[in-house]
């Protein structure tokens, strides 16, 4: 009656003997294409250098005013703007200015990827169902995957740095955007679609014209929580070298430095609101049309 | 107008709904009855044996009750909808065999579509929608613009330009829809019981702006009904649908008098005959000598309208006249009152 209180399993020199042979076929996967697959992401390093660059070496009121003309042009709202720009001020005074400046170029490029590989998935996706069905179980993957496991293969891979912290952010915060571009397509009423069919839309135009403009506020929703998970995964991706205001969060944990890690950590927030502010604001201005309903 | 209204000839068109329906065509002619086909098979029979010729020019109304399929059949014309076997014959070409490309040229260019709950795409103004069809043929913006902006002042919408749908009545949205289809200046209107979400009284107003505009395009048009006083003002010829079958096809007064069967019967038991029977049907030859009275009326004319002039003269019976002036016949107001009135009239003409 073993078998009925300690769960059959298989037996340890077998489990190990996988496991090994599982880790040396990706160290020698990793020691063959290693140098070619970080050659690969050799633009991605650009880009993420020029970003940072850009945002630490401009003049800080530059900065300032460049967001608060963004968020301006986004929301329409000058509480927005205020908020805005009092955010990154408390943040300037408490000596984050550098830091900040770095966490924000990189959610910037790791929303601007994300949305290069989630948008055209998406419509994809809301195209075909056995697409769709093939790859609503991966996007389950990634979000419950816990992140630190899938850090180690890209870490053994491209080692610790800007990019590896970029990939595993992108992995973490795609998949919302891919699924609410595929429903917001989907959404699109099929009177409507039935109607730019019969005036002779070719399928190009119907997405150009019908589809992507009735799923933009439904898209933007989508991006909006890429942003928000990018930023969540900010102290995460420090651990393997990411600048920014993860940094000063991770050592604060490992020398219980409470005060760091919440000033930190509130900056983040912040930032978080001042995204999510403007971005909302954004997505109810492109339903503009439904707001005065006639009745 | 920059083509001619074409005819549109429907043969032998089948529909039936399913994973497999071309399957069950074979069985279907051979008489399988929808109800069979659905238990047995599980496909849907939509449409059976259509035949129909849609002349040039002429409003042709299909009716019938919803489940019909006549939303079906309006739609296998622009092939919104694949026939399962059939032709669809429009200027010498069978829309059924046409290729994508060749598909949506057709569509851009012979057809244009009104839908009942418009259709009308609720992120662009009123502008943008009535342009959407000459912007998907890649018009410019300049002859975009003028044409655009004539129909929106034809349909009455002036004004309104840069609204957005919700924020117009269910009535100026259809305007909308219309401004649409017209230009698109095709040459074949598909109207998808068009007017049906309208109030009554919307509704008639839109008749008349259809009819009025018909006067001036001459398009051929296929107008979806299930009222059947919409089909007797609108329609040139009505077509008549049940199950997916056509019942029976001919002018207002042709089904008024003489309906194929009691359901046809049914639907027009309460209509207001003395608008639709002429009185050519229930004349008789003329008395010889000298005229009945001093008014007469000319063939063609309803009973309501001949009982309107004997009202208001004192004669009880008035002399139909020809075209070429000549005497044709002569109806006693008795004859009108009672035709107006009994059901189960017999033409005596």
């Amino acid at each position: 009656m073993d078998w009925f209180y300690s769960f059959p399993h298989m037996n340890d020199g077998s489990l190990s003997a996988l496991r090994n042979a599982i880790d040396d076929g990706f160290r020698g996967l990793t020691r063959s294409y290693g140098d070619a697959i970080e050659g690969l992401f050799q633009p991605l390093q650009a880009f993420l250098i020029w970003a940072e660059r850009l945002l630490t070496g401009t003049p800080w009121p530059v900065v300032l005013l460049v967001i608060a003309g963004l968020a301006w042009l986004a929301s329409r709202s000058w509480p927005i703007v205020l908020g805005a720009v009092a955010t990154l001020l408390i943040i300037g005074w408490f000596d984050m200015w550098t830091d900040t400046m770095r966490t924000i170029s990189m959610i910037f490029v790791c929303t601007v990827i994300a949305v290069v590989i989630g948008l055209p998935l998406g419509i994809l996706m809301a195209r075909s169902d056995r697409l769709s069905r093939i790859i609503t179980p991966v996007l389950d993957v990634m979000q419950t995957m816990p992140s630190f496991v899938y850090l180690i293969p890209v870490v053994m891979l491209l080692g610790i740095g800007r990019v590896p912290g970029v990939i595993a952010v992108v992995i973490y915060a795609l998949p919302p955007i891919i699924r609410l571009t595929n429903l917001g397509i989907r959404q699109v009423d099929r009177e409507t679609l039935e109607a730019a069919r019969a005036f002779g839309s070719s399928s190009w135009q119907l997405l150009k014209k019908v589809q992507l403009p009735l799923a933009l506020p439904t898209i933007m929703a989508g991006m909006n929580q890429t942003i928000m998970m990018a930023l969540a995964m900010v102290v995460i991706a420090s651990m393997i070298g990411v600048q920014g205001l993860g940094q000063p969060v991770l050592r604060a944990i490992n020398n219980q430095y409470f005060t760091l890690g919440l000033f930190n950590g509130l900056a983040i927030v912040g930032i978080a609101i001042m995204f999510d502010r403007v971005t909302q604001a954004y997505g109810r201005r492109l339903q503009k049309h439904q707001e005065a309903m006639h009745d | 107008m920059t083509d001619q209204a074409p005819d549109i000839e429907i043969r032998s068109l089948f529909k039936i709904f399913g994973a497999d329906g071309a399957a069950y065509v074979e069985a279907v002619k051979q008489g399988m009855s929808k109800k069979e086909l659905n238990a047995r098979h599980r496909h849907v029979l939509g449409l059976r044996d259509i035949n129909l010729t849609m002349h040039g020019g002429c409003i042709q109304v299909i009716m019938g009750l919803s489940g019909s399929g006549k939303s079906t059949l309006i739609r296998h014309i622009n092939r919104l909808i694949e026939p399962t076997a059939g032709e669809v014959v429009i200027a010498g070409t069978d829309v059924v065999k046409m290729t994508q490309k060749e598909l949506l040229n057709f569509r851009r260019y012979k057809t244009a579509m009104v839908f009942q709950k418009f259709g009308l795409l609720p992120h662009r103004t009123v502008f943008e929608n009535t342009v959407y069809g000459l912007e998907v043929r890649g018009l410019s913006a300049r002859e975009q613009r003028d044409t655009a902006m004539r129909w929106i002042e034809r349909v009455g919408l002036k004004g309104f330009e840069s609204k957005y749908p919700n924020q117009l009545s269910g009535g100026m949205q259809q305007r909308v829809g219309l401004a649409r289809a017209l230009a698109t200046d095709a040459p074949i209107l598909l109207m998808d019981e068009a007017f049906s979400a309208l109030d009554p009284l919307i509704r008639m107003d839109m008749q008349t702006v259809l009819l009025d505009i018909q006067k001036d395009v001459g398009k051929t048009i296929v107008f979806i009904t299930h009222d059947l006083d919409e089909a007797l003002r609108l329609g040139d010829s009505i077509a008549i649908l049940r199950d997916g079958e056509m019942i029976q096809v001919g002018t207002a007064q042709d089904i008024v008098l003489n309906p194929a069967d009691d359901y046809v019967a049914n639907f027009v038991r309460h209509v207001n005959r003395g608008k639709v029977i002429h009185v050519d049907s229930i004349m008789v030859p003329p008395f010889p000598g000298t005229p009945s009275s001093g008014s007469t009326v000319s063939l063609g004319t309803t009973l309501e309208d001949a009982a309107e002039v004997l009202a208001r003269g004192d004669a009880d019976g008035i002399d139909v006249m020809d075209p070429s002036g000549e005497r044709v016949g002569h109806v006693a107001l008795r004859q009108i009152v009672s035709a107006m009135v009994t059901p189960h009239f017999e033409a005596s003409a």
